[in-house]
């Protein structure tokens, strides 16, 4: 866990994500042109989506975690630690999510907010995983935590298809076209297609980069928490009893004065 | 399981019949809330009966989460679910037991509420059959999840506001299929061909799957 | 002879804190073993434990020929534990509290009237629900529920408090047959007087383990006591 090939691998990501970023960033802002219809406003695209495959691709890593850690032949804390801190990396960029989509929506339709599916079915994704960390939340030993939130994990994500479906026959079924369509048209220009297929790579990167962050630190947590029981264990096994002569004379364990060390 | 389904829901059912919880306290809040929406939004009858549906179905939803927190304080008094696990009783089968008792609680409350929803909204209702398939499948749904994520949240001191932050998302496809569907009774449409009925239907059944899959794991963990 | 109850080196926690630390400890059919120490020693969580309530962390356990660590919910429906929480519904009778245990036990329901009986609350008193009962009364529910289910393995926690002395020796007589008929069982008391029922050991527990496992009978030299039969009961 904290071995060296770990922080090394950890470095390597860091470096490589800051480095995909940055080019993402030159080519997104000046080297690719303005678009014909959208003008400006294309250039978030190459942020976007690709924040919103991220936080899918989080939750995906989140309920293969927990499957794992329900079935008992590979249940290990490990699987808990690494569901839950995918969850919160994908909790943020599903927030990013809707905020560059708030961005994007605001120029583009002159609202904020508009109930298209898609956005819909987002923000109930959103909180839904905050319910799974709030759950988290809740006092337990580790073992119960991670059952429970490895359940609520996996519920979400099945969830997920069902609110998506819903979502989308309430708009098409009643409203036509959706007024948001960000897929890819085959028109789109070279130069822009492969700076948000960098996009993807990067931010991807980021997330995994991310993910090896905040699964560190669950694991020293966690390892704080077992040195932690490991002495409470050792300081308990040496409280006192009643002491000897209270065995035979059933005295009341309240009244016990002197209680010697066994 | 089955059997020990039928003795939970028969148990939880005499305690209400008992208590009247139910019909003392969350059925006259459920037509509470009925009446503040229209004070919420307008008075004017068109508006009413465009919204009918929605409204009756979130007046429920709010309603079951009263419902099932219920459910599951039932056994967490005096430690009574240690009970059931020490007695035997199959987790699947409590599960089962619950969702049971929740059900015809709710549904009881939902026929009430739509006596209360014609006298106060006044809409017109034609395909009382959709009517009727639809509020069970979506009250199977909503009792499912309900009771599941009780149960998920009941370790929690805070568990009267974790269990809404779990629960309404999940039950939202159900709000918004019920909702659908009965609008499509309402307006007179054929049974059965509706496509929101099918969505209630799939919930239902994933959700008292997962449930009866996983409430052991929840019980012992 | 199979041992009933066999732990090795037990650790429960809950909430990150060793409720357990590690117990060993082990009984055969007949035993009466009075199990002693502090307060907040472990003695309530270590009944618990035998019941398979709570969950293994280490170490290994049977109860009854079964894994518990595997298999915790396989030997619970042939334990019976009487402990603070006496796990009744307010709402019902006490004859439909024990009514409701014995079925969903799959016991002989036959036996509720006789078991209500036996511990004073027949007739009127039975159709009483738990809600208005004080706490003596319902803990005489519990125990004519666990008196009608026959368990195997007795776990009592504290089952004199709270109960005046006729009850105190009807539980007392019973728990004398059921010993006499190879079942084990677990009493955790503070009380100087044990009654009819004399144990056949002393188990302290102090710090979440066993710190003394004396023969009733023998010296006190703090020699652990091997198994014991049936042999003391008087």
């Amino acid at each position: 866990m904290g071995s060296k090939r770990y922080q090394r691998l950890r470095r390597a990501m860091g470096i490589v994500s800051v480095l995909l970023v940055a080019v993402t960033v030159v080519l997104g802002l000046w080297v690719t042109p303005p678009d014909v219809v959208q003008g400006q406003l294309v250039r978030l695209i190459y942020v976007h989506p690709p924040m919103a495959w991220v936080a899918y691709l989080a939750y995906g890593v989140t309920s293969l975690a927990s499957v794992l850690y329900l079935w008992r032949r590979t249940r290990n804390l490990r699987w808990d630690l690494l569901a839950a801190s995918s969850a919160e990396v994908g909790v943020i960029f599903t927030g990013l999510t809707l905020i560059t989509g708030s961005i994007w929506g605001r120029p583009a339709w002159g609202v904020w907010w508009t109930w298209d599916a898609r956005l819909t079915t987002t923000a109930l994704l959103f909180v839904l995983y905050i319910g799974y960390l709030a759950l988290r939340r809740i006092p337990a030993d580790s073992h119960q935590r991670a059952v429970r939130s490895a359940i609520a994990g996996l519920i979400a994500f099945i969830d997920v298809p069902i609110v998506h479906q819903s979502v989308v026959w309430w708009r098409t079924l009643h409203q036509g076209a959706t007024v948001l369509n960000p897929s890819l048209s085959p028109r789109i220009h070279g130069e822009m297609a492969s700076t948000l297929l960098l996009g993807f790579i990067a931010f991807t990167f980021v997330y995994v980069w991310m993910l090896l962050h905040r699964y560190q630190i669950a694991a020293l947590e966690q390892n704080v928490l077992d040195a932690e029981l490991e002495k409470l264990i050792q300081e308990r096994r040496n409280e006192p009893g009643l002491g000897s002569s209270q065995i035979e004379s059933s005295g009341d364990a309240n009244n016990v004065g002197q209680p010697s060390k066994v | 399981m089955w059997r020990d389904a039928l003795l939970i829901a028969g148990k939880d059912l005499r305690i209400e019949l008992r208590s009247k919880v139910t019909f003392n306290q969350i059925l006259p809040f459920g037509f509470i809330v009925l009446i503040v929406f229209a004070f919420a939004l307008d008075t004017s009858p068109d508006t009413l009966q465009m919204v009918a549906p929605g409204l009756f179905w979130l007046a429920v939803l709010i309603s079951s989460i009263l419902g099932v927190d219920r459910a599951i304080a039932i056994e967490t008094h005096d430690n009574a679910s240690d009970g059931l696990l020490v007695y035997g009783v199959d987790p699947g089968g409590i599960f089962l037991g619950k969702v049971a008792s929740v059900f015809v609680q709710l549904f009881l409350l939902e026929i009430v509420l739509t006596i209360a929803m014609i006298v106060l909204y006044g809409p017109k209702i034609g395909g009382w059959p959709l009517v009727t398939i639809s509020a069970v499948f979506a009250t199977l749904g909503i009792s499912a999840a309900g009771v599941l994520y009780s149960q998920l949240a009941s370790s929690s001191k805070a568990k009267q506001t974790l269990l809404p932050l779990l629960l309404v998302p999940v039950a939202s496809p159900v709000l918004l299929a019920a909702t659908k569907s009965w609008q499509d009774a309402f307006a007179g449409s054929a049974w059965l061909v509706d496509p929101w009925l099918r969505l209630l239907i799939v919930f239902a059944v994933v959700y008292l799957a997962l449930g009866t899959v996983f409430y052991n794991s929840i019980l012992e963990g | 002879m199979r041992d009933l109850v066999n732990f090795k080196n037990v650790v429960v926690v809950s909430g990150n804190f060793p409720i357990l630390t590690g117990i060993d400890f082990e009984a055969g059919p007949g035993e009466v073993v009075l199990v002693k120490g502090r307060n907040g020693a472990g003695k309530t969580s270590f009944l618990r434990a035998v019941a398979g309530l709570l969950r293994i962390a280490r170490g290994s356990a049977s109860v009854l020929g079964v894994d518990l660590v595997s298999n915790p919910a396989d030997a619970r429906h042939r334990v019976g534990l009487l402990g603070h929480d006496s796990f009744l519904y307010e709402e019902l009778t006490a004859r439909e509290n024990v009514s409701f245990v014995l079925r969903a036990t799959r016991s002989d329901t036959a036996r509720v009237e006789s078991s209500l009986a036996a511990v004073g609350l027949a007739g009127r008193l039975s159709e009483l629900k738990v809600a208005v009962m004080s706490a003596g009364q319902r803990k005489k529910v519990a125990l004519a529920a666990l008196m009608a289910r026959e368990p195997e393995l007795w776990l009592l926690d504290e089952p004199h408090a709270s109960l005046d002395s006729w009850t105190r020796d009807v539980l007392d007589s019973a728990l004398i047959a059921a010993v006499a008929n190879g079942s084990t069982v677990l009493v955790a008391s503070h009380e100087p007087d044990h009654g009819a029922l004399i144990p056949t050991r002393t188990v302290e527990i102090g710090g979440g383990k066993v710190i003394n496992d004396v023969r009733e009978s023998g010296s006190e030299d703090g020699a652990p006591s091997t198994k014991l039969g049936t042999g003391n009961v008087a």
